[in-house]
């Protein structure tokens, strides 16, 4: 029994070693991303020259950059109140709505994640195509729902289910109606959770590439600005710059959501009705 | 007593219909516009000819037997599965220890762990790729750093615009993916079974390979699927750091809508490429359910 328990012990111990090397992989090279964006040259490599906020300067008064960006948070915005609004919903109807066809939207709504991105982006360019729309901001937002979806539906499907049955039967045998059950009750306990929801549909819309690259008309979004600037070499500390920025912001935001996420769960977990 | 249990077992007051249409609406449109219409659309152009016009013409498996008959087609489709096999292989492989220490080791460190590998996947694709190709180019990061400490004298062209990168790049790129259902899988198993595996003599390596393996494969399997699904058709990566060599289907299909500006024939290469991860996808069920009837 001692010797078993040495023995999980020293597993443990080599398997931290790992985890960590394993973090160092992970993070190595993003962070170089940052390192180089105030280096003072235009080459990516060792040794490094000199400090210089330059780089970042050139990022001020870049009307392409600045364009870009409100694109990409106007159409994130938009995408994840879509996607989420979505996610509630289907994963509300799947759980609770005794309609034979919410089980089947729900297993739907959760299909994009085995579609390739090339594959969504391509059946949205016929589909928008089709409608007159063609190419522009309302087709990257579509297109970003449909990659958000999975994950707003599997976040608000689990926070569904983790709050208590009975919370649901007691408001209507007090007589609340659905709508009133939904609204006043179920929504309000799940708010960390929409928060969450919310937040990592944005991200994922700010990021997204392989599919806005189909989408998207004269107006492009920041990833695909950033695209556009990876052909020129002159460009690539720049790109740096802006990568380091939006680094710190994803870190912020996906911290946020996660602190939001384990409030919720912990909130169910201590005052369950 | 009776009374509360009948109250229980009574069925639900049905939900009124306005309630009940709201709240379908939503995602009835998304699913069913969004998805199966355009996944149907993608179907439909993939039998009709190219004319220049959005949906093509006439009713032709002209496009699948150039994709079964033309060589090229068969050597960039094995290349995709041969690099998205390997890439699910590698992060698979190195992410089952991770999964396993945060499961079994980590202790009160589990949540802040599990937050920073999860981290990586909320920051931008696009920034991860340019980041191997500084790493990997010829005046990049590894060559500067090897002459800088004496291993190399000279920067070498073998790292960048190889499979090899590809392989690497995607593996770095999907990692997070592979952890968190691993780490599920792993987490649900009762420790009771470890205990009854040494109560009854099984050394922990057995114990491992008898109890905790088998039990863990749904979420190898969902990590698998994960990983595979995305990189098969990923054209961003090949394209950074792969060169000519690494020319993936998501490629072909992209400059099918680009420059070759030939929408049935891309949209033929879509079906095989989704007929392919459907067969992945019920592979994947079958082994499921294989070591589903274990426990």
């Amino acid at each position: 029994m001692k010797a078993e328990r040495a023995d999980t012990k020293r597993d443990g111990r080599w398997l931290g070693l790992y985890v960590l090397a394993y973090l160092v992989f992970l993070y190595l090279p993003v962070l170089l991303i940052p390192l180089f964006s105030f280096n003072n040259s235009i080459q990516a490599a060792f040794p490094l020259q000199g400090f210089t906020l330059q780089w970042y300067q050139t990022l001020y008064g870049n009307p392409a950059l600045s364009g870009a960006l409100a694109n990409s948070l106007v159409i994130a915005a938009v995408a994840a109140s879509g996607a989420t609004l979505c996610g509630i919903t289907v994963s509300y109807m799947d759980l609770y709505g005794r309609s034979p066809l919410a089980p089947t939207i729900s297993a739907i709504a959760r299909l994009p994640i085995l579609i390739p991105g090339v594959i969504v982006g391509i059946s949205l360019l016929i589909l928008v195509n089709l409608i007159g729309l063609g190419p522009s901001r309302v087709a990257i937002v579509l297109g970003h729902i449909l990659v958000a979806l999975p994950t707003t539906v599997v976040v608000m499907r689990s926070r569904f289910a983790a709050i208590p049955k009975t919370v649901r039967e007691a408001a209507l045998d007090l007589g609340a109606s659905d709508w009133t059950t939904f609204r006043r009750v179920m929504l309000p306990l799940s708010l960390p959770a929409v928060l969450s929801a919310f937040m990592l549909a944005f991200l994922i819309s700010f990021d997204e590439f392989i599919v806005v690259f189909f989408l998207a008309g004269t107006e492009p979004t920041l990833p695909l600005y950033i695209w556009s600037q990876l052909r020129f070499p002159r460009s690539l500390p720049t790109v740096m710059a802006l990568g380091t920025v939006i680094l710190a912001v994803s870190f912020i935001i996906a911290g946020t959501a996660e602190i939001l996420r384990h409030r919720g769960l912990g909130a169910a977990r201590r005052n369950p009705a | 007593m009776s009374t509360l249990i009948a109250a229980a077992e009574a069925p639900e007051p049905r939900s009124s219909s306005g309630f009940r249409l709201a709240m379908l609406l939503p995602g009835a449109l998304v699913t069913f516009l969004l998805i199966l219409f355009a996944l149907g659309l993608v179907l439909f152009l993939a039998f009709r000819g190219n004319d220049g016009s959005l949906l093509g013409v006439g009713l032709t498996v002209e496009n699948f037997v150039t994709v079964a008959t033309d060589p090229l087609y068969w050597t960039v489709t094995l290349r995709s599965l041969v690099i998205a096999s390997l890439v699910t292989l590698a992060t698979v492989v190195t992410a089952y220890p991770v999964s396993y220490y945060l499961a079994f080791h980590a202790g009160r460190r589990r949540g802040l762990l599990l937050f920073l590998v999860t981290l990586p996947f909320w920051t931008s694709y696009l920034l991860r790729v340019f980041a191997w190709k500084i790493v990997l180019a010829y005046n990049g990061v590894l060559n500067s750093a090897l002459i800088e400490s004496g291993v190399w004298s000279e920067p070498t062209l073998a790292f960048l615009n190889t499979p090899a990168a590809v392989v690497v790049t995607l593996a770095h790129a999907y990692a997070p993916f592979a952890i968190l259902p691993i780490y599920v899988a792993l987490d649900t198993i009762p420790k009771s079974l470890l205990e009854a595996a040494s109560d009854l003599g099984a050394r922990p390596f057995t114990a491992f390979r008898r109890v905790v393996l088998p039990n863990s494969m749904p979420g190898v399997l969902a990590a698998a699927l994960v990983v595979f699904v995305p990189t098969v058709g990923d054209y961003v990566t090949p394209a950074m750091v792969g060169g000519p060599a690494s020319t993936m289907i998501g490629s072909l299909i992209q400059s099918q809508f680009g420059k070759a500006n030939d929408w049935p024939f891309g949209a033929a290469l879509s079906v095989c490429v989704m007929l392919v991860i459907l067969v992945v996808v019920l592979v994947a069920r079958g082994a499921d359910r294989r070591f589903g009837s274990r426990t």
